[in-house]
């Protein structure tokens, strides 16, 4: 990058906040998505969204393009930069209102998603979205992939809470989107065009999220299974009885025995399928849902039903789940965890299909996830030294998300396209998709430099 | 250096809002996830040990927070210290190094006459008049941040007056081997003063080998890891020539250092029976609660604690200390926010980083002033020496206090 341009940066942000050493390139060069690496030119950390502002007209004139990052955690590659420059928003870390009147929250885009989840519980609130990076991920970073989490099947993703935006645009311009009105129906909804825009749209400086009242009593349950099929069949019966559980979360054999070895926390070895369920609400709801739960496990032939009786137990009964992550990546130095998603009656289909196409290519993958909303994280473990099997790991990915293209779902239920599903896309939205898409794209950035390369 | 170890992190971020130097900056460099990819990298070829590679390196405070928060197991902070140690094995001690590390450290006795000046200064009336005269500003900035964080120096070293054998008070319950550590013995003299009495009262006969030597620490701080493998070689054969149920220590630093002898010194089965043997003073003092219940007596004390990284990150205690001030009636017991993160000390790091140690120092006395504790209660001499520093500077109403001598005032009533 010419020192020129360089300076430029400087004066917009500061010397302190320009980088452009070798050492800083190279650790800017990955996010947490595995196998990939792309080197930037530099990396500017703003402190107001006026720097972001100055720096994006910069680099629009140059010509030169601009990838915004968060906390790093993104994982389909979407934070990469190939020569250009990275933003990180961390330094905008202000919670800016807390609105109990009208149940909102602004936030800075840098702001951690559990330090929300801090603040506005203390006020009795609720922010759901709970992506397992919430501990580190931005809101702005939540926003531009749309987030899920664990508590997506009663309570939504990202997108459900957006209500209002602020946004500087390729040239440096401010486009500020929706409000604290709840109905607004003036124009596109360009709101949610930008969530999930994976940073290809513009850079967002301010999030307005809605809040709810925090229920107030919570139930966890963890129910173990002999058989795979009566475990996807009581995650279909659950909501067929009209019951919506917050948390409806799934692991499979190959996860149960790496929690086990891992943790240690007690799961027997010899079943198929465990569930954590968790339904809160109304104590008195909570009671009848959690008594109904049963009745229905039972009736599918669990083995073992466990209700927390204190906040400490059902802490203890959500650990398996919690580090299912952690225990899978421990047994190999890689680790590639995919989001292949399908309607929730195709649970038990598409589990089996991944357990068969390990099998056909030789290789381990551990599938847990959200099984009441449908959405799976076959996780591969693996070595990324051996060319053979990361390449067998790439062909049974292709046909996971095949099949799961062919049972109405999708590609990717909450890491976003990035450059690692790219491919896959022109599958799944088509020929027409793509154009409609590719044409939003030039509106908002006819001169392409804003995260080029990424989504198609 | 086991490439293993580097590819394990999966780059998931999942350290980052652990780590305290990164919660400063927010630059990835300053992360564990970044010091393992600019180590990785160094391995690969891709980098080159520069200086400002160093720079970026020795940011880090080694404090391992990263290592309890990391899923897959990978320990950033001893990586790091890893390629330190290659490099050292490369480039050799400087000569300081190589005074302080193998001409006074492994020497006791040497130390403690190092020290006496220092006592001299003080008792003397000659720190009062160079602190009141401001002629510290006339030192170099090192040498006068030194100079701030000495404390009041006990009269005489414990190694020296405690004598080799202390016997268990009541029924016998076994026999422990106590490490002193140079700075407990130096400085903390009461507090392990303390610890050997809670022992005693616990049914212990302890046994103090006054030969032992300084744990290593300090040399693994600079590197060393000739100049730590001699020592623990010693210890582990000193202690090695006693029967003993566990090797008790109260100070975090060395229990985490003796903790890893048996990995340091591989294959040498002595070394690893010493380590297993290994015990914080609070494990042992848990393990008695029932008896020492029955002598604690009332301490009317708003009291926090502080857990420093060698005993919560390296040797995973968090519970004990927190279950026995819990034990002592009339204590009310305040939970500190992020009790366990750094507060900068970190061996030599407020003298080598002293602007980064201010920064973590400065969250951690945020917290205390909000817990409204009028006791500090934490069990590394390091935390101990900081924190004492500090808050005697911002909140003179806070005092620094080992669990021990805490422990040891309840008992005595």
């Amino acid at each position: 990058m010419e020192t020129s341009f360089i300076n430029e940066l400087k004066n917009i942000v500061g010397e302190q906040y320009t980088l452009f050493d070798k050492e800083s390139l190279a650790v800017y060069g990955y996010d947490s998505t595995p196998e990939l690496e792309s080197l930037p030119g530099a990396v500017v950390l703003p402190g107001t969204p006026g720097e972001i502002a100055r720096v994006m007209a910069l680099c629009h004139d140059a010509g030169i393009s601009v990838t915004p990052r968060g906390s790093g955690t993104n994982l389909s590659g979407g934070s990469l930069s190939a020569g250009g420059v990275v933003l990180q928003t961390s330094r905008l870390n202000r919670i800016v209102e807390i609105d109990e009147e009208n149940l909102t929250a602004t936030v800075e885009t840098g702001v951690i998603t559990s330090a929300l989840h801090r603040d506005v519980e203390a006020r009795g609130l609720f922010y759901p979205p709970d992506p397992g990076s919430m501990n580190i991920s931005t809101m702005g970073g939540n926003v531009a992939e749309n987030s899920g989490g664990l508590r997506g099947l009663k309570y939504g993703v990202t997108s459900d809470y957006v209500m209002g935006l602020t946004t500087i645009l390729p040239n440096g311009e401010l486009l500020k989107t929706g409000g604290k009105a709840v109905k607004n129906v003036a124009g596109y909804n360009l709101n949610d065009l930008l969530v999930s825009s994976e940073g290809t749209l513009g850079i967002f400086t301010d999030v307005m999220v809605r809040l709810i009242p925090k229920p107030q009593a919570k139930k966890t349950m963890l129910v173990h299974f002999p058989e795979l099929e009566q475990a996807a069949l009581t995650v279909s019966h659950i909501i067929a009885a009209r019951i919506i559980p917050a948390t409806l979360e799934f692991l499979d054999k190959v996860t149960i025995r790496c929690v086990e070895d891992y943790a240690k926390v007690g799961l027997p070895l010899d079943v198929e399928a465990v569930l954590l369920i968790e339904v809160d609400g109304h104590p008195a709801m909570v009671e009848d849902d959690a008594a109904a739960i049963r009745a229905i496990c039972e009736k599918h032939r669990c083995s073992f039903f466990q209700t927390a009786a204190t906040a400490d137990e059902a802490l203890k009964l959500s650990t398996a789940r919690r580090v299912a992550l952690s225990a899978l990546a421990r047994v190999k130095p890689t680790t590639i965890l995919e989001d292949a998603t399908v309607p929730r009656s195709c649970i038990a289909p598409m589990v089996k299909l991944i357990q068969e196409t390990a099998r056909k290519y030789d290789l381990t993958i551990g599938t847990f996830g959200h099984a009441g909303d449908g959405n799976l994280h076959p996780t591969c473990l693996t070595d990324e030294r051996d060319k053979d099997e990361i390449a067998r790991a790439h062909q049974a990915f292709a046909e996971i998300f095949d099949a799961a293209i062919a049972m109405g779902g999708t590609i990717t239920g909450e890491h976003g396209v990035g450059l690692a599903k790219k491919k896959y896309l022109p599958k799944l939205v088509g020929e027409s998709g793509i154009r409609v898409m590719r044409d939003i794209k030039t509106a908002f950035d006819p001169k392409g430099i804003l995260n080029p390369g990424k989504m198609f | 250096m086991d490439y293993e170890k580097l590819i394990n992190c999966m780059r998931c971020g999942m350290c980052l809002p652990h780590c305290p130097t990164y919660k400063e900056t927010f630059l990835e460099t300053a992360s564990p996830r970044g010091r393992v990819a600019l180590v990785r990298k160094f391995q690969e070829g891709e980098l080159e040990a520069s200086e400002r590679f160093l720079d970026y390196l020795s940011l880090c405070l080694d404090c391992q927070a990263c290592a309890s928060a990391c899923p897959c197991g990978v320990n950033a902070g001893e990586l790091v210290a890893e390629f330190k140690c290659e490099k050292k094995d490369r480039d050799g001690l400087t000569f300081m190094e190589e005074l302080v590390l193998h001409r006074l450290l492994p020497h006791p006795d040497r130390l403690e006459t190092a020290v006496s000046p220092l006592k001299l200064y003080q008792r003397s009336g000659l720190q009062r008049v160079v602190r009141k005269l401001g002629l510290l500003k006339m030192f170099p900035p090192r040498l006068s941040r030194m100079e701030g964080l000495l404390p009041e120096l006990p009269a005489s070293p414990l190694r020296r007056t405690l004598q080799e054998v202390t016997p268990a008070q009541g029924e016998e319950r076994g026999t422990v081997g106590f490490f002193l550590g140079c700075v407990m013995s130096l400085v903390f003299s009461e507090a392990s003063f303390a610890t050997v009495q809670l022992l005693s009262a616990l049914g212990y006969r302890v046994i103090t080998p006054k030969a032992q030597k300084c744990c290593g620490a300090p040399n693994m701080l600079a590197s060393d890891r000739a100049g730590m493998e001699e020592m623990a070689r010693f210890n582990v054969e000193l202690f090695s020539s006693y029967d003993l149920d566990f090797i008790v220590t109260d100070c975090g630093g060395c229990g985490a250092e003796l903790k890893k002898y048996g990995h340091h010194l591989e294959g040498d089965g002595h070394a690893a029976i010493f380590s297993a043997k290994v015990r914080d003073i609070s494990q042992v003092l848990v393990e008695g609660a029932a008896l020492l219940g029955e002598k604690l007596h009332p301490l009317p004390y708003r009291v926090t604690y502080h857990d420093p990284c060698h005993i919560a990150h390296c040797q995973g205690i968090r519970n004990e200390p927190r279950q026995l001030l819990r034990m002592v009636p009339g204590l009310d017991y305040r939970e500190l926010a992020d009790a366990d993160a750094c507060c900068g000390s970190a061996g030599t790091y407020n003298i080598e980083r002293p602007e980064m140690a201010d920064r973590v120092l400065r969250r951690k006395l945020d917290t205390i002033r909000n817990t409204g504790a009028e006791y500090l209660v934490t069990s590394n001499p390091g935390c101990l020496l900081q924190l004492k520093q500090a808050l005697a500077r911002t909140e003179p109403q806070v005092r620094v206090i080992h669990l021990t001598e805490l422990l040891q005032t309840s008992m005595t009533g």
